[in-house]
């Protein structure tokens, strides 16, 4: 805005808080609004309402129980958490997974991506007024928690990986179920985009909306959708692959406006390129073991280690400093996606207004367990 | 008799509740002491058997030009403090001498008018071809009062630009 | 004597309780078909298929402790909600509901009053339902609900604009103002204003849409929004009040686009003799058919659309909706001219 004259009402400046308790902040988040009207100036945001200490909690677990901690992080895709901190113990010990373990795990990682992806877009459509979109999205997670439920028994926090391999082999015929779901997905996905993708009142309010360019998406350290939204090319399945990632043919969506609704398109074309992988892995399933050759008690030599995998909301990292010396590690420590991916939230509000509070904080996709551990 | 029943007591209920409008103290209620007696004034003008004006006065004046006053008096908060009403500056002697002046128009008006014929204005022309109170009005207005029908819109066409200009911060 | 008082005062009392009952079981019918949208099933518990789910909610919002925040202003407070009512109610004694129907050796007419102004009188007397917006957002005391009810009721009156234009288009068309005439012109003309003026329709119903604060226009009151809404501070029966209005005034705009839009009580194609086996059903039927129509299709857009933001919400009607409503009514005007 240029010089322009002086208003004819003196408008002060609003101080506005949402949360820690509202409907759309996806979690206990406290966003400080300070707004000129309608408009954003800028914000604070304020996390930590669901620390739990998680970081100084494994310091006093084996490394075989820290894998149930790692669930409780980002629990709507807990056994990308869990895949992503056996792989790190699993570097740091120099441990061998044999194949079958590693495609079963890809395809645990690839459904967990889908049911993230499913809440994410139901909770993102009906922060913008779409409530249908909501409950078909999660009729979706249903079927994906019910595979689940079936592998390891449990809905959300799955302790689905162990150091070295899996705990279960597939139950008889849960390949079929698998096949089923992807076949019903694709036609649901369909229903999703006919009720919004083209939608007027959609592109209205996504499109232009929080943009954020690539070198500043760098800067600040973005990860996942978000960063590929602005046109930075980085998914480590492809650029560092882990568990069997390097055997499969997939396309990663790249956005170039890096506005909420690239970030939308991202996502979806993501759901169709999860129902790839998983294909291709049921398919080449190999025979085999599914427990690598793992000492009684894990005991890493003295060293440390990071490792990084492509979870559903961006980069999540593992760094753990073993003494060598006791079976709990010296020092454990994540690298959340969603808490790198919110520092970019002050820069994205700015110059909005109220109503896109939401749409952006969901845009962003963060869980809470993640960001505040 | 019907007639006269209704046209003093709703004149009454109009006088009351414009007494109120100037003596209340909540300056949001006394615009909607307004608002009754605009509604109070529509019900007279369908005794009159003027429905058109009495539906139009609804709708323009009770429900456009007061929700506007509403607004305004909301936005800015003119929520006098109990001090004013002691405020001597509301005794003035130039307040008494202009309603002492108002008195005395309001006094010579009613004395000329008694001493006038009875009837009333001069009726409708026979020659207007339509009947029907919204077709009269229609009529009157594009024919005998065409100009100030158009000046009145300029008017109001200024009033929006002028509105729109002060309220935009920058053009 | 019985013609002047007693049947208006039983139409009246009719019509009424039809509408209070009507609008408790619309509040159900939402419920439920939203819920079939989403895969769901809505209120089963209470009753069979949770029909008596509004008995139920009455009851409840009826015993609710009634509370008063502590410096609003008491009088505005409490007739905020009346005000947002009644304006909704008495809407409906000029909607004519069917012609005449012979009960007891007397004509009866189904409408309760056909004044010469009719559709004027709904125009200007949903207009005084703004006030009930504005002052329940003032009374509450709270900067919040103020702005937000200042915003809702602002979003009303401009699309109010909207709306009346297209109605003159349509008072262009039948040449009379009364809403039994306007049917009677349809009649005459042998089709529904639907077909001769359906740019009008469109911009009516999206006006509609907006005046009655639905989805997709309902920012005001959506629980995403950052205040409560101007029905923060109200509970009880006076909560349930604002909640019937709003529902009530749904009614309104599906009748009067049935009456002007869509015939009234006529039967489809009315001119086409071939048809007229499809008079056999009465008109109030026809109407009622007509209205539950359009009822539907407001809830379907609910289930269906996002939500607009607010500044996208008013340049569509100041910048879309008024400047193709201005040039319909010119269209028609021409047309009217020289056709």
């Amino acid at each position: 805005m240029a010089d322009a004259p002086r208003p004819m009402f003196d408008t002060d400046e609003l101080v506005i808080n949402m949360g820690p308790q509202h409907p759309s902040t996806h979690g206990v988040l406290r966003v400080v609004l300070r707004l000129d009207g309608e408009r954003v100036v800028d914000c604070d945001v304020v996390i930590g309402y669901l620390h739990r200490g998680i970081e100084k909690l494994c310091e006093n677990r084996d490394y075989t129980q820290i894998v149930l901690i790692t669930d409780r992080m980002d629990y709507v895709a807990a056994a990308t958490n869990n895949l992503g901190y056996v792989e790190t113990v699993e570097k740091l010990m120099g441990l061998e997974v044999p194949r079958r373990a590693k495609y079963i795990r890809t395809i645990l990682a690839e459904l967990q991506r889908i049911a993230s992806h499913a809440l994410w877009l139901a909770t993102h459509a009906i922060d913008l007024g779409a409530m249908t979109v909501f409950l078909y999205c999660f009729r979706e997670r249903e079927l994906v928690l019910d595979l689940f439920e079936e592998y390891c028994g449990a809905r959300l926090t799955y302790n689905a990986m162990r150091i070295g391999g899996l705990p279960f082999d597939l139950p008889p015929g849960w390949d079929g179920k698998v096949r089923a779901f992807c076949a019903i997905l694709e036609q649901k996905i369909v229903e999703y985009e006919v009720l919004l993708t083209h939608n007027r009142i959609w592109l209205e309010r996504t499109r232009g909306i929080g943009v954020i360019s690539g070198p500043d998406a760098v800067a600040i350290g973005l990860s996942g959708p978000p960063l590929r939204g602005s046109g930075v090319m980085r998914d480590i399945r492809k650029h560092e692959p882990y568990a069997a990632y390097d055997e499969f043919e997939f396309d990663v969506p790249l956005g170039l406006a890096g506005d909420t609704y690239d970030r939308y398109l991202i996502r979806i074309e993501e759901f169709y390129q999860s129902i790839r992988i998983i294909r291709q892995a049921l398919d080449g399933l190999p025979e085999g073991p599914i427990m690598g050759k793992v000492p009684r008690l894990i005991k890493p030599p003295a060293g440390e280690t990071y490792h990084a995998i492509e979870s559903p909301k961006g980069e999540i990292g593992y760094f753990i400093v073993a003494d060598g010396k006791s079976a709990s590690p010296y020092r454990f420590r994540v690298r959340p996606p969603s808490f790198c991916n919110l520092q970019a939230l002050r820069q994205l509000i700015r110059g909005h207004l109220v109503a896109d509070v939401v749409a952006l904080i969901g845009s962003i996709d963060v869980v809470l367990g993640e960001v505040d551990r | 008799m019907a007639e006269a029943l209704a046209f003093y007591s709703l004149a009454a209920f109009i006088l009351g509740f414009a007494v109120l409008v100037i003596t209340a103290r909540n300056t949001v209620h006394s615009v909607l002491f307004l608002v009754v007696n605009f509604l109070f004034v529509a019900a007279l003008y369908v005794v009159l058997h003027a429905e058109f004006l009495a539906v139009i006065q609804v709708l323009v004046y009770a429900g456009g030009i007061v929700v506007l006053y509403l607004f305004v008096v909301m936005l800015v908060n003119l929520k006098r403090p109990p001090e004013a009403h002691q405020d001597p500056r509301r005794r003035s002697r130039l307040g008494l001498v202009v309603s002492g002046i108002v008195l005395a128009q309001l006094v010579a008006i009613a004395a000329f008018s008694a001493t006038q014929a009875a009837g009333g204005p001069a009726p409708v022309e026979a020659s207007v071809p339509v009947a029907g109170n919204v077709e009269l009005v229609g009529w009157q207005l594009y024919t005998t009062y065409l100009v100030p029908f158009e000046v009145a819109s300029m008017l109001l066409l200024a009033a929006m630009i002028g509105a729109i200009i002060l309220a935009k911060r920058e053009l | 004597m019985v013609e002047i008082v007693i049947i208006p005062l039983l139409k009246i009392v009719i019509v009424l309780v039809a509408v209070l009952a009507g609008v408790a079981y619309l509040v159900l019918l939402e419920r439920k078909v939203i819920a079939w949208v989403q895969v769901r099933l809505g209120p089963m518990r209470v009753g069979p298929h949770g029909i008596l789910q509004p008995v139920a909610d009455g009851l409840k919002l009826f015993l609710k402790e009634d509370i008063t925040p502590a410096r609003a202003d008491r009088w505005v407070y409490t007739a905020a909600p009346i005000i947002s009512l009644v304006p909704a109610l008495i809407v409906f004694a000029v909607i004519p509901f069917g012609r005449d129907v012979h009960l007891f050796g007397l004509t009866v007419s189904l409408y309760v009053a056909d004044i010469n102004v009719g559709l004027l009188y709904i125009v200007s007397v949903a207009s005084i339902g703004v006030y009930g917006l504005i002052l329940a957002g003032y009374s509450s005391n709270s900067k919040y609900p103020l702005l937000s009810s200042l915003r809702a009721s602002a979003q009303l009156i401009s699309y109010e604009v909207a709306v009346t234009m297209t109605l003159v288009s349509v008072i262009l068309l039948a040449g009379t103002l009364s809403m039994v005439g306007i049917v009677e012109a349809q009649r005459e003309a042998g089709i529904w204003f639907f077909f001769a003026q359906p740019l009008a329709f469109a911009i009516y119903l999206i006006g509609g849409l907006a005046e009655t604060n639905r989805s997709p226009f309902d920012l005001p009151e959506a629980e995403q929004e950052l205040v409560g809404g101007f029905h923060t501070e109200y509970s009880g029966m006076r909560f349930a009040f604002f909640f019937l209005a709003e529902y009530a005034n749904m009614i309104v705009i599906s009748g009067v686009a049935a009456t002007l839009f869509f015939g009234g009580w006529l039967p489809p194609f009315p001119n086409v003799a071939a048809l007229s086996f499809l008079g056999f059903v009465p008109g109030w039927i026809w109407f009622l058919l007509k209205v539950l129509f359009f009822l539907y299709v407001f809830l379907w857009i609910r289930a269906t659309l996002p939500r607009y933001r607010y500044d996208q919400l008013m340049r569509l009607g100041w910048k879309v909706l008024i400047p193709l409503a201005i040039a319909n009514v010119i269209l028609t005007g021409v047309a009217t001219v020289w056709l």
